[in-house]
């Protein structure tokens, strides 16, 4: 069980990069942007050809991420330029990645098992550090494989985390916010919208894209099959972040984010260990979360109001009967 | 002509051509400000008020005609690069600013509207405090209130605040569209009395359209009126102080030859 927990953190850091794309796309630009089931196999498919094609994983893994970004801009292209409407843009690249994915790969799944990976390269760095042997020593009977990738990988998260905190700060980063704020505002202030939207875009998906491309070296394998339904694992992260950690500043959102991303993780394992239910049941339990994350903190906030006005109309009723009882006092003394 | 910061040049604008709504929005319209003008605009609803704004500022590029901002042609210039050279503000309190970010972030934005946008920090030491004496020109306390998000601000607050953040960094041409016209009288009276002080302190060449006469002819030192996609009536500096709301309600009748249409709100 602990290992169970301990390996859903490992993911979930890596997932945790993906859902911060989705957050740049669905909360920064307000663009609830669909290429993200496309996006993330694209840069698994292109990491593992790579990879298999015997060229260094992490160079694998950048390229990953620069597909992604290129994935990002044609949808921004379809929205800006093409005018067609976000959702749709969107699910146009999601359906056209499909078979530019399949066409990548050169077929549906790509074994990584047995190639020099990232994971490999960064276990057998972490192993030369010798901080595995030191962790057991002080935790024995808890032994999982290496806590190598899920240090690196959290560290990894919270680098690009600082990363957009930093970049949503700067000059450009802001006129990017204001777009998917008010469009009518950053224009009179001269900014192009469309070129901020399609940047904006290009990186949400460089970061799924990277993400596709870690998990898919995290598994050991790539498979066109992978992304279906990455958004509302996105989608989920992201408001179960926010509703579990708040969403304040940039900073304390991208935070929620990448906790919501790993606890995510642990639901989903947790719901697994039900007797009943089997992995079949993965997407439904994800579309059930989703909705619980979003209702669930409406109904508090209801209740809340509630006891908040139940608590006034005491009062009031409590000061009312006061004043008439001086009333009543004072005018008995008149008579 | 030299010495012309903004000149509209027979200006046609149609909606809808070869339909049954076919309606010239502005027709062989021309327009000149020099430098330092402040010029309001009066006309009813449909007169093309909104379509000569929208010319000007390029959200709308006319049929025929030509527009230029400080001697250069700028017809067939986009929205946004246009932008460098114009301030705006709208009608609704909540167009001409961002809603979720702070008062400071959003005064980044503006600041940054004649610069090249890159990976400065927004909100840098040395531009806050710049902001913070920018915002006290308000005395609305502002300047204690950088961190606070835009969206909590009242709908008086957010229109002085888009005023001087579509005047601060001094456009060649500054556009007001009805800017005061959705608020209560006297947030209203704030946003006129503000309008003045910043358009006289930056000297800005200005081009305001109002439903309000009496506002019309307080502000400024020329007035046009429009009617039907026209310029009907140019009133200069001096013929501008003797006109009352009553004169300029006779002489659109004179020249119209109809009563102006029972429309309350130029009436006010």
């Amino acid at each position: 069980m602990p290992i169970a927990i301990f390996n859903s953190i490992e993911a979930g850091a890596i997932y945790a990069l993906m859902a911060l794309g989705v957050y740049l796309s669905f909360r920064i630009l307000d663009f609830p942007d669909l290429t993200v089931d496309g996006s993330f196999v694209t840069g698994a498919a292109v990491a593992a050809v790579l990879i298999v094609g015997g060229v260094n994983p992490f160079i694998a893994t950048a390229a990953a991420m620069l597909s992604g970004f290129l994935a990002g801009c044609l949808t921004g292209l379809l929205h800006t330029k093409g005018k067609i409407n976000p959702l749709l843009s969107g699910i146009l690249m999601m359906i056209a990645l499909y078979s530019i994915n399949l066409r990548i790969m050169g077929k549906s799944n790509i074994p990584l098992l047995s190639e020099e990976t990232m994971m490999t390269k960064l276990t057998s760095f972490w192993k030369s550090l010798g901080i595995d042997e030191f962790l057991e020593s002080m935790m024995p009977g808890f032994i999982p494989k290496t806590w190598g990738i899920i240090v690196l990988m959290l560290l990894l998260a919270f680098l690009f985390k600082f990363l957009i905190d930093w970049f949503l700060k700067t000059d450009i980063g802001l006129a990017i916010r204001a777009a998917g704020d008010n469009e009518t505002m950053i224009r009179s202030f001269s900014a192009n919208t469309d070129l901020l939207k399609v940047l904006g875009l290009g990186l949400s998906n460089a970061l799924v894209a990277l993400s596709g491309g870690l998990i898919a070296q995290y598994n050991g394998f790539s498979d066109v099959g992978m992304g279906i339904g990455m958004i509302v694992i996105g989608l989920a992260s992201v408001i179960i972040g926010e509703a579990v950690f708040g969403a304040k500043t940039i900073m304390r959102a991208t935070l929620a984010i990448i906790g919501g991303a790993i606890l995510y993780r642990i639901i989903v394992t947790l719901a697994l260990r039900v007797e009943f239910l089997d992995t079949g049941d993965m997407k439904l339990i994800t579309a059930l979360i989703v909705i619980g994350a979003l209702v669930i903190p409406k109904l508090i906030e209801n209740q809340r109001e509630r006891q908040r006005r139940k608590r006034r109309m005491a009062e009031v009723s409590r000061n009312m009967m006061e004043k008439s009882g001086e009333q009543l006092a004072a005018a008995k003394t008149d008579s | 002509m030299v010495n012309s910061l903004l000149q509209l040049k027979q200006i046609h604008k149609v909606f809808n051509e070869g339909t049954a709504d076919e309606k010239a929005a502005l027709k062989n319209l021309n327009l000149h400000l020099a430098p330092g003008d402040f010029m309001t605009v009066i006309g009813s609803n449909g007169a093309g008020k909104s379509t000569l704004m929208n010319v000007i500022s390029g959200k709308m590029i006319p049929d025929v005609g030509e527009v230029r901002i400080a001697e250069s042609d700028v017809t067939f210039w986009k929205e946004h690069k246009r932008s460098e050279l114009i301030g705006r503000v709208f009608q609704d309190p909540m167009a001409g600013t961002a809603p979720s970010m702070t008062i400071e972030e959003n005064l980044a934005i503006a600041y940054t509207r004649t610069r090249r946008r890159g990976l400065k920090m927004g909100v840098a030491k040395n531009r806050r405090s710049f902001f913070q004496e920018k915002l006290e020109m308000l005395h609305l306390g502002l300047e204690n209130r950088l961190q606070a998000k835009v969206g909590l601000l009242s709908g008086g607050e957010r229109q002085a605040l888009s005023l001087l953040m579509a005047t601060f960094t001094e456009p060649k041409i500054l556009l007001l569209d009805e800017h005061t016209a959705a608020l209560d009288p006297s947030r209203a009276e704030l946003i006129t009395e503000l309008t003045k002080t910043i358009v006289a302190n930056f000297g800005l060449t200005t081009l305001m359209v109002t439903h309000n006469m009496q506002q019309a002819l307080d502000l400024g030192n020329k007035l046009i009126m429009m009617d039907k996609g026209q310029i009907i009536m140019e009133a200069t500096e001096e013929q501008k102080q003797g006109l009352t709301v009553t004169s300029l309600l006779e002489e659109f009748q004179r020249i119209r030859g109809e009563q102006l249409t029972n429309d309350q709100a130029i009436l006010i």
